[in-house]
Parts: structure tokens; sequence; C-alpha cells
């Protein structure tokens, strides 16, 4: 990746962290963990490789994207709100009563979220219906998901993954968020997943393990997985949870976390340092 | 499609009504998980098979999957045994069905006693409680060929979900072919005074008519309804005819705890409060056995109902 791509776009993940840890603050608690490792991957999809319009949300030809963990919508909130499907005002609504902007992802409330997730496992299953569904109707779009790496304990996951080579879903792309960390402790702990990419490899899936901080890799993958025709792709993303977010970063208890306003802000102070560096 | 009263197995009504609909529209699928032989859906795949997609054992997978593909347009018919459908896949068909107001037409077969010889894991006696609680699903279970027939033109063009019950093998035919069927209304097979019997499914809306005329030859008039759809329940109906004979007796073949007897004396209860008896399965577990023993073995039959009407009319 050229550097002033890659400059550009890590200064936009680091804008939309910002977002987020605004955004999770007013309210004073939320999932910021999960949240903010993610946001490199939805910074390089959003702004980089997907093709939609924010205009549209419901394009038919648009690339479309499941956040399986759903509990990652405040990231992709921030990333919504900055494209302009909503007004950025709604972020300070997260959580209230009657908001558009629930806690986990809700097709029918927010402007650009494809599928409602928030049971664990279930996107999988949605995105390979949109893939193939998709196909059916010769529309010549990606389908990405993403999953958590707790998440992959379900089973529901391994049903999908199944499914997804068997019916040849080639444009079908999927992250897992490895943060190594779940609710209970480190995920190596609770419910070891590795062998992953053995694992995902076995399914029949086309599998990369890359760095998921690195918007550069992130991309590349995305290339690299554009690439297959027949196999479905799980790019493997090794992150840190809460990754911008210092009180709360590698560490277990940024599942979800409590923290006001002004420390929130303290963050988003820090996180500019780290910009200005 | 051939008559409806030729049929001799309903899940050939649902092939041939599905056939007809995928001609129809291009954005009927159906989805099966590895019982496509078993549903007797093997011609749709054979004409459409591009449009059935079987899953192989992966129910929870098989609901998302039809989740996933409603939101991009489609209207999904995912069937497999009543068991898996509703206990194996409820937070699926819960969340990404029907939380996510998507239109997956879920088709549960071999509804209670009909299970059989796949006995007490296979046999879905609690899958109507289980579907009720869903917040604005539509729960049928059709009794005939006609009905089902009408029942499942409408659970195509009702714009959301439908958890319908489905008798595989054997058919009844009660109805003309003009008979009138809407979903949500019930229809009077026979007029009554003294007593009605509220009845849904093949199983129970055969043995409510043969309890009528029983108790017809003793000269007790019964009203029978057939409750094809068991939510939204058709309440209007309920109530006039708990007024008309003062004694309503359910007829389900399936749990009594939060199906059709359930919902009919949640009505009554607070609109009407009518003395009634719910003929059904009492807070057992299914078994094998032929669908007669089980019939007997879980109270399912028409003297059942006959007595349970003979107590509210001295109750009177």
């Amino acid at each position: 990746m050229e550097a002033q791509e890659r400059a550009a776009l890590e200064d936009k993940a680091r804008t939309i962290r910002k977002m987020t840890i605004d955004e999770i603050g007013y309210l004073g608690v939320g999932h910021i963990g999960g949240a903010m490792s993610v946001i490199d991957i939805l910074t390089v999809l959003y702004y980089k490789v997907m093709k939609i319009d924010a205009e549209n949300p419901s394009w038919e030809e648009r690339d479309k994207l499941v956040v399986s963990k759903g509990h990652a919508g405040p990231a992709v909130y921030a990333v919504l709100a900055d494209k302009g499907y909503f007004p950025q005002s709604w972020l300070h609504t997260l959580n209230i009563g009657g908001t558009n902007l629930p806690s986990h992802c809700d097709m029918n409330r927010t402007p650009g979220i494809d599928f409602t997730t928030g049971s664990l496992g279930q996107g999988t299953s949605a995105a390979m219906g949109i893939a193939l569904g998709d196909r059916m109707k010769d529309i010549d779009a990606y389908t990405y998901l993403i999953i958590g790496d707790g998440e992959s304990q379900e089973g529901q996951v391994w049903e999908a993954a199944m499914f997804a080579a068997h019916y040849r879903l080639g444009k079908m792309i999927a992250f897992t968020d490895f943060n190594k960390m779940q609710i209970d402790g480190e995920v190596a702990a609770v419910m070891g997943i590795e062998d992953i990419m053995g694992k995902w490899s076995g399914f029949g899936w086309h599998v990369q393990r890359i760095d998921g901080h690195d918007v550069g890799q992130i991309s590349d993958a995305i290339a690299a997985a554009q690439q297959e025709q027949e196999r479905p792709s799980m790019i493997i993303c090794d992150t840190i949870k809460g990754k911008g977010f210092f009180p709360g970063e590698g560490k277990v208890g940024s599942h979800s976390m409590a923290f006001d306003y002004a420390r929130a802000q303290e963050a988003i102070a820090q996180l500019e340092q780290e910009g200005s560096r | 499609m051939k008559a409806l009263n030729e049929y001799t197995d309903m899940r050939a009504v649902y092939a041939d009504t599905l056939i007809e609909l995928a001609g129809e529209d291009e954005r009927v699928v159906a989805l099966d998980a590895d019982l496509i032989a078993a549903n007797g859906t093997a011609e749709f795949r054979r004409l459409y098979p591009q449009r059935m997609i079987n899953v192989g054992v992966a129910e929870a997978n098989m609901v998302g999957v039809a989740a996933g593909l409603s939101s991009r347009g489609f209207i999904p018919f995912a069937s497999t045994f009543g068991c898996f459908a509703t206990r194996r896949a409820f937070d699926q068909f819960f969340l990404s069905a029907n939380y996510a107001r998507r239109q997956v037409k879920l088709i549960g077969t071999d509804p209670g006693v009909t299970a059989q010889f796949n006995g007490g894991t296979h046999m879905p006696f609690c899958d109507m409680s289980l579907m009720r609680v869903i917040p604005d699903l539509v729960v049928v279970d059709a009794a005939d060929t006609v009905s089902l027939y009408k029942l499942l033109r409408q659970v195509y063009a009702h714009p959301g979900c439908v958890y319908m019950r489905m008798h595989r093998k054997g058919a009844m035919t009660i109805y003309e072919e003009d008979q009138e069927v809407t979903l949500g209304k019930g229809i009077v097979i026979s007029d009554g005074s003294d007593v009605t019997l509220i009845a849904s499914g093949m199983v129970m809306v055969a043995e409510a008519i043969k309890a009528e005329q029983l108790l017809s030859a003793e000269g007790i008039s019964a009203a029978v309804i057939d409750m094809h759809t068991i939510k939204p329940l058709d309440e209007e109906l309920v109530g006039t005819y708990a007024k008309k004979t003062r004694a309503v007796v359910t007829c389900e073949n399936a749990q009594r705890i939060g199906g059709l007897g359930s919902a009919v004396s949640e009505y009554l209860s607070e609109s009407c409060p009518t003395r009634m008896r719910r003929v059904g399965v009492h807070d057992e577990f299914g078994e094998v056995g032929t669908q007669q023993y089980l019939q007997e073995r879980f109270g399912l039959t028409a003297e059942k109902i006959v007595s349970a009407a003979k107590e509210l009319i001295a109750l009177k």
C-alpha cells in the first residue's frame, strides 16, 4: 500500500476510534473492547473496499456486511455516521430508549446495517444466505462477515462454514476478530479455538492470517481473497481488545466497561497525541 | 395440480403448491435439512434445482440461511420435522427470522402423534406452544387438503414469518374446492347449540367430527370448528360460539400447555368466561407406537372429546 493511502486510512481509523469512544463514553458504558478491535477492518472495508452508497443504503448491487459479533455495533455506527448514513448527532443516542442505535446491530432501525445480529453465531448463517441470494440473482457483489473469536465457539458458525464451502460461495469474505479475549477471560483459557487456521482450512475455506491493525495487510488480504472464485475466504485478524482505548486496551474487562464522559475525553486526547507523533 | 380430493398425502399437496408458487414467483425458494425425500419436495428440486437448498443436517443454519435469503428479497419455505424446526432452531427462528422482521415460512412436519415410530425424540408436542410466544408470528395447522392448499397460498402472501405444522403421510379432504378459507378465520364445519368443539390439525379435526356424530346419536348438538390458525386466534368466532353454547372443548394433537386450548382459554377467561375442557397431551413426552396406540395413550380420541363435552353439559 502506498504511504499516502496508508496514512489516510490510519487517520480515518483514528477518527472512527475517537468517535466510538465518544459515543460509548457519552452513555457511560458499553462494549468498547470488541468495538475498538474491529475498527481497522471496518475502515479498510468502508473507506477502500466496499461498493456502497450512503445515499441509497438498500441499493441492490451493493456489497453487504454482516457484523455477526453484533456487540461491535457502536464501531459500525461511528463509521456509518461518518459516511453520512445518518446524522452524527445520533451517536449520542446509543442505547437510549427509542434510539435507532441499539447495542447490537439492527437492520430495521439503523440505515446501513445489512443484518440484525446479537445472538452469537447467527450472523454467519444469515451472511451465507445473503451471499447465496446475490449469486442466485446474478448480482456481482461481495458479502463480508465479521465474527468474534469467542463467537467461534458457537456450533452454528461451523454449520455455516460447511455450508459456504459446499455451495462454493466464492464471494464470501469473512474476518475473525481474534483479540484473544472473551467475557470470562482469555479465549485460550475459556475454550481455546486454535488451530483456527487449520479449522477453517479443514472446512474448505481459503485462509489467511494477518495483523488486524495493519491497514495494508487487511487490504492485501482482501485483494487475495477476492482472487478466490470457488472457495469462501477467512481472514484471521490478530487484534488487541480495546485497541486505542488506553484505559481498556488489552484488558479482559474491556468487553463491556463503564467509563464516564470525562474519562472518554482523556482517552480521545491520548489517541490524538498518538496521531501527532 | 390435480383435484385436491385426489391427494393421498398432505406432503404432496405441499410440494405441488410450492411448485405452483415457484412457477408464478421467482422469489419462492425451498430449504430442507436432509429431509427432502421425507417431506416430499423431490419434484420441486427436479424442477427448480437452483431454488432448492439442502443444508444437510443443520436446522439452525437452515433457518439462518433462509433469513439471509429473505433479506435479499426471496420468500423461503424451510421445512424439517416439527420437533427440529421449533426446538432445535428456536433462537435462529426467533431472532434471525422474526426479530429481524424477515419473511421465513417454517414448515414443521410430523405433528404430534403422527411421528409414530420415530418416538419421543421426534414427537412435536410443544411446537405450537413454542411458536405461539414469538411476537407477531402466524401459527397454522391445516386439517385438510383444500385448506392446506388455500392456506399455503396465503402463507406465501403474508408479509412476515409463519410457522405451519404439516402432516406428511395420509390426507383428509373435508371441504369442497370452493370452500372459503382465510388465514386467521376459523371454519364452522357443523353448527350446534349444546357444546362447541374447537379443533386444529388433521388428527383432531377428524376426531372432533367423529365426536360430533357420537354426541348427535345421544341427542347432543355439537358445533365443530376447524381452528386452522392458532395465532392470531379468531376471537370473534370463539366468542360467538362460547356465548351460544356455553361449553367449549378444545382438541389438539399437542401439549395442552401453550397451544390451541391455552389460546382459547386465555381469550375466553378475559372476555367471555366459559366452562372449558382441553383435550390434548397432559404435560408428557412422546413415545413410540402406532398412531392409533398413541392417540389412545395420550387421550386424543373422539371418545375423550365426547366425555369432556358431556362433563361440561352436566355442569350447566
